[in-house]
Formats: structure tokens, C-alpha cells, sequence
């Protein structure tokens, strides 16, 4: 693809969804037709989706404590609490608001991407109970949640699968990860009109 | 639909098109109620469908490496695409994992 062409293409999405594992699917789609404009590579936009499954993840498992998924067949869990935020034209409910293990009630995820100069950032944010030492979480192997069968894998995947990977977070504040990686561009597949 | 048929001594477990978070409890509880049964030894874990795997995909092979190999199991992977191939290597699971 034109190298010029590619680097004039800025670009900006954000999506909020609801912290339930079913919608981990939904942030992976919308991150790979987000990049897909600057036609990166296979390879490119599996890590690009890896990553941002892991980030996404987290927030809803870690952050909210959201199981709904994974102990799929169980009960179901009303959107009442996000929808209500909403309505009042609030953004992000506070990490008070919602008490994540609270059944019947979770967060929200927000997932902002930046297309600038062929390089895409993506920040992913939940206001859940947020992590007292990022470094040791963010070790290779640790998990706190091994009764999940989580494998403490996702920050490292993260890590291999960006260029560059920024954690902040504050226990009952909440988490923000921000990755960036450049797209080096695959070859240039002109579009169908 | 067959996810799981057992061969041989073997549960083969046919994976899915987005092996996440979300469908790895599924998997991960079907699989055991299968390992009760005394005549299953091994696990197969068939990629074929398989487009996208993520770490909860680690969790699953752990889990079930954890629960065969004490008794002399072995776990496989089959029709392990690009993706998935680069996830198990990365995480170490090719070591524990034999990938046919
Ligand atoms: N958004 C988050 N909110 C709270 N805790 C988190 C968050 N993300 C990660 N953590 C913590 O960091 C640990 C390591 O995360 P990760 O490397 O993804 O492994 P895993 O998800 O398999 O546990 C988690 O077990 C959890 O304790
Ligand atoms: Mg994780």
C-alpha cells in the first residue's frame, strides 16, 4: 500500500460494551475492522486481537469479578445496572457504584483505538477493582485466579504480541492498559468497488 | 455435533472456532466429566476449527495436563493452525504438548 496514503489515514473509534464474557468476541472484531484499514498482515492482526482478548479479559474477569461466561448454563445476569447508568448520560460508573460481585449487576469496559501514521493504540478501561502491585501481576505465570484455570499468561501475550505495553492501576479505582504497535502494511490488495 | 468422542483410550476434543474466556468453562468441565471414565488415558485436542486461541486456551491444556499425567496420559494437539502454534510455543505448552 502507498506508504503516504497509509500514513495520512488518522482515525479514532471507542466502544463501550458491557463487562460480560460473551462481548471479549466483540472487542477482538471491532479492534481487526478497525486496523484492517491500513491492511496489516495476518500475522499483525492475530497479535493485535490476542492482545486485546487478554486486556479484555481481565477487565471483565479481574476487574468486575464477571463469571457469567465462563459458568455459562447458569443463571442470567440482567444488564439493569449498565443500562441505568446510561440513561443518566454518565459515562464510566464509578468503581463504587458497582459491586462486582454483586449478582445481577457488572461494569463496563471501554476500549478506545488510534490509528495515527500506521501505528494503532488501543487503551482498555474498567473502573473494577483495579490491582495493589502492577509489576508482580503483570509477572509471567501469576494469576490470582487459579480456580479459573487462568494461566497468568495474559500480560506476557501482551507483552510479545505489541510494541509497547503501559499498566496503571489503583485497588477500587480501577485499570487502564495502554498498547501500541506499529503495522508494518501487507501487500496492497486494491478493493472492489 | 460431536465435541468429544472418546477412541481408544483417547477423549479427542474438538475445539472452536474462538477458543476465549468464554468458552473455555464449557470445555474445560465437558472434558473432565469425560476423564472420570476409567477407560480414557489421553486427551486429543483437535484445532481444526480453530481460528483464535488466547491464554483461558493455556488454561484448558494445563488443566487437563494436570489431570492425565500423573496417571501416565499424554496430551495432543491436531490441526494446529498458525495462530494457535504460536500461542502454544510462546506460553512453553509445546513442551508438554505433543503436536501432531
Ligand atoms: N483489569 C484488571 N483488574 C484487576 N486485576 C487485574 C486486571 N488485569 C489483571 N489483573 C491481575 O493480574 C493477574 C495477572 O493477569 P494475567 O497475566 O492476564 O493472567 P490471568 O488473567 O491468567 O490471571 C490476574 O490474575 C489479576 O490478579
Ligand atoms: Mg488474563
Amino acid at each position: 500500500m502507498d506508504r503516504e496514503l497509509r500514513d495520512e489515514m488518522k482515525n479514532e473509534m471507542e466502544l463501550t460494551f458491557d463487562a460480560i464474557s460473551s462481548n471479549e468476541g466483540l472487542a477482538r472484531v471491532a479492534v481487526a475492522a478497525f486496523v484492517s484499514r491500513v491492511n496489516p498482515t495476518m500475522e499483525e492482526l492475530s497479535d493485535v486481537k490476542t492482545a486485546v482478548s487478554e486486556a479484555v479479559t481481565n477487565a471483565i474477569i479481574h476487574g468486575y469479578g464477571n463469571l457469567e461466561g465462563y459458568e455459562r448454563r447458569g443463571r442470567g445476569v440482567s444488564a439493569a445496572g449498565g443500562v441505568q447508568a446510561m440513561e443518566q448520560g454518565r459515562g464510566l460508573p464509578a468503581a463504587g457504584e458497582i459491586r462486582a460481585t454483586e449478582p445481577g449487576r457488572h461494569g463496563k469496559v471501554r476500549m478506545q483505538c488510534r490509528l495515527e501514521h500506521g501505528v494503532l493504540k488501543v487503551l482498555i478501561e474498567d473502573r473494577g477493582k483495579g490491582m495493589e502491585d502492577v509489576g508482580k501481576a503483570m509477572e509471567p505465570l501469576y494469576t490470582t485466579r487459579p480456580d479459573l484455570e487462568r494461566s497468568g499468561m495474559g500480560f506476557s501475550f501482551m507483552e510479545a504480541f505489541m510494541d509497547d505495553l503501559q499498566v496503571e492501576s489503583a485497588p477500587g479505582v480501577g485499570t487502564i492498559v495502554r498498547m501500541q504497535k506499529k503495522m508494518t502494511s501487507g501487500p496492497w490488495i486494491p478493493r472492489e468497488e | 455435533m460431536d465435541q468429544f468422542q472418546v477412541i481408544d483410550h483417547c477423549l479427542m476434543v474438538k475445539l472452536p472456532q474462538e477458543l476465549d474466556h468464554y468458552q473455555a468453562g464449557y470445555f474445560s468441565r465437558e472434558a473432565d466429566s469425560f476423564l472420570l471414565r476409567p477407560e480414557v488415558c489421553h486427551v486429543v485436542f483437535d484445532f481444526e476449527d480453530t481460528e483464535f486461541m488466547d491464554s483461558s486456551g493455556i488454561g484448558i491444556i494445563m488443566g487437563r495436563y494436570k489431570k492425565v499425567a500423573p496417571l501416565g496420559g499424554k496430551i495432543y494437539a491436531i490441526n494446529v493452525g498458525k495462530q494457535v502454534a504460536r500461542i502454544l510455543e510462546l506460553s512453553g505448552m509445546s513442551r508438554l504438548v505433543e503436536v501432531l
